[in-house]
């Protein structure tokens, strides 16, 4: 811009300022779209367990469990209603998580293409060093696991069977069983270090609550995967025949 | 003592770079780091040959433009036990034993670009702070300091954000690469005070913005940074520019172009 000698006010342009070119979605904005999809997630998530210990109370309230799930809503609503709008919440989640997740892997890829000869990390978790691969673990398993205990396509007794026989027949088979706590054990990993990062993500972290999120994402973490562990194990070890 | 030494050497940001290995030779353990590098660049000199290129300037831990990896680790913290987090000038060679190794390579970012040897350009920190953290205040003699009020917590935070000395060593240090910790003080420190409300919400969406298009990476909140930087900045405040950046973009608030 010209200087203005004649008014009261001279502007010069800085020059220094690179014009953006695209306007991209910030980086912190695809992390609140994962901490968001994950809070969804990891809720479905609690359901799901409470409803897998159920396998204890036997294959009559187990199915009938199943069958409710199909039914809720009902009347109000027609049958699976509800069940279709969960499924495409968390199908819509995670495919949010999921973009989120490889968008920000890109730009981190970007952002250091030459590695240091040598590198030591001290604050890095186990937990926050595998959330890339670890998710794509879930990813995969979630494919299977549909696969295997909904469609029933992948388990031995075929898509026609009840779930309470998809899943004693599914986990006498010891290899099926270590898959599932492969993945669960990557579960746990995930959602220890997921809950802390999406409370930082979020804005609701600061010195003195630190501590009490991290203490709960472990706890929590804990608790989630053993609870999804016991009912597989059981069968496997015979305990639900 | 007398010390092996490792060294990033790169002629220009065009040509390739490798470590080289140099052995120097009566250290004293009372040398800073930066010292023990000057005795390595006589003896270079004395040679004939090139001497290593690194950024330095006050060396008194306060004005950030040193800062090198040192075995793996930004401006060497986290590698002594009990040791303060330091610049890389305020780490002294008693810190090390005799017949050490120590590889001494470059902060690594596409956002900044090697220069020479271990120095690199961290212009694009600059461009973030002028992308945003500044005030707007009236010219003129100073206010009477009690005229506004700051609450004593919030100046000790905007305080302890406000020691970030921009050397990068968060960057450096970062998984991917990201400023966060850099791009957070700047933010938190003015956002805590009264007189930085005006600009609140357009400066952490134009700060973030830049740091995106500077080429740096998002934050996995794994807290390299933290242990890494001299001034021991929080990830507390990673949190607070979060919170300030989604309140901003529910106020409407976009980056300006």
């Amino acid at each position: 811009m010209e200087p203005n000698f004649g008014g009261v006010v001279t502007v010069t342009n800085s020059g220094q300022r690179r014009t953006p070119k695209v306007a991209k979605t910030s980086s912190v904005a695809k992390k609140a779209v994962m901490a968001v999809s994950g809070i969804i997630l990891v809720l479905y998530l609690i359901a799901h367990m409470v409803g897998n210990l159920k396998l204890f109370a036997g294959a009559e309230t187990f199915n009938g469990y199943s069958e409710w799930i199909r039914r809720i809503g009902e009347p109000a609503v027609p049958g699976q209603t509800v069940l279709w709008v969960i499924r495409i919440v968390l199908l819509v989640a995670v495919v949010a998580h999921a973009w989120a997740a490889v968008s920000l892997w890109k730009q981190a890829k970007r952002a250091r293409p030459t590695q240091y000869v040598a590198r030591k990390a001290v604050a890095q978790s186990y937990a926050s060093r595998t959330m890339r691969w670890g998710g794509v673990i879930l990813a995969l398993f979630i494919v299977y696991h549909i696969l295997d205990l909904t469609l029933g396509v992948a388990n031995p007794e075929g898509p026609g069977s009840t779930p309470y026989d998809r899943a004693i027949a599914g986990f006498l088979n010891p290899i099926v069983t270590a898959v599932y706590v492969i993945a669960l054990l990557a579960l746990g990993f995930h959602l220890r270090h997921g809950i802390w990062s999406a409370t930082q993500t979020l804005g609701q972290s600061n010195r003195t609550r630190e501590r009490t999120v991290n203490a709960f994402a472990t706890v929590f973490a804990v608790v989630l995967t053993a609870g999804f562990l016991i009912p597989p194990l059981s069968v496997l070890v015979g305990i639900i025949e | 003592m007398n010390l092996k030494l490792r060294v990033w050497r790169q002629r220009s940001a065009a040509e390739k770079g490798q470590m080289v290995t140099y052995q120097v030779a009566d250290v004293s353990p009372d040398m800073s780091f930066l010292e023990m590098l000057d005795v390595l660049n006589e003896q270079l000199i004395m040679n004939g040959e090139d001497p290593v290129s690194f950024d330095h300037d006050c060396r008194e831990g306060i004005c950030g433009s040193c800062g090198v990896m040192i075995n793996g680790r930004a401006h060497g913290n986290g590698l002594f036990d009990g040791h303060p987090q330091t610049a890389t000038c305020q780490l002294h060679m008693r810190s090390f034993k005799d017949g050490d190794t120590i590889d001494v390579e470059p902060w690594r970012a596409t956002a900044f670009p090697l220069i020479k040897d271990l120095a690199v350009d961290r212009s694009a920190l600059d461009r973030i702070i002028q992308s945003g953290g500044y005030i707007s205040a009236p010219t003129g003699t100073a206010p009477e300091a009690h005229s506004i009020l700051v609450a004593k917590k919030d100046s000790d935070a905007a305080f302890d954000a406000a020691t970030c000395i921009g050397c990068g060593a968060c960057v450096a240090a970062c998984p991917n690469a990201s400023s966060m910790l850099f791009t957070s003080s700047k933010v938190v420190h003015l956002g805590l005070l009264p007189q930085g409300q005006p600009e609140r919400n357009d400066r952490v969406i134009n700060m973030i913005h830049q740091q995106d298009l500077e080429g740096f990476g998002g934050c996995t909140n794994i807290g390299e940074c933290s242990v890494s930087c001299p001034k021991g900045i929080s990830m507390e405040n990673i949190s607070r520019l979060n919170h300030d950046l989604l309140g901003a973009l529910r106020a409407g608030a976009r980056p300006k172009s």
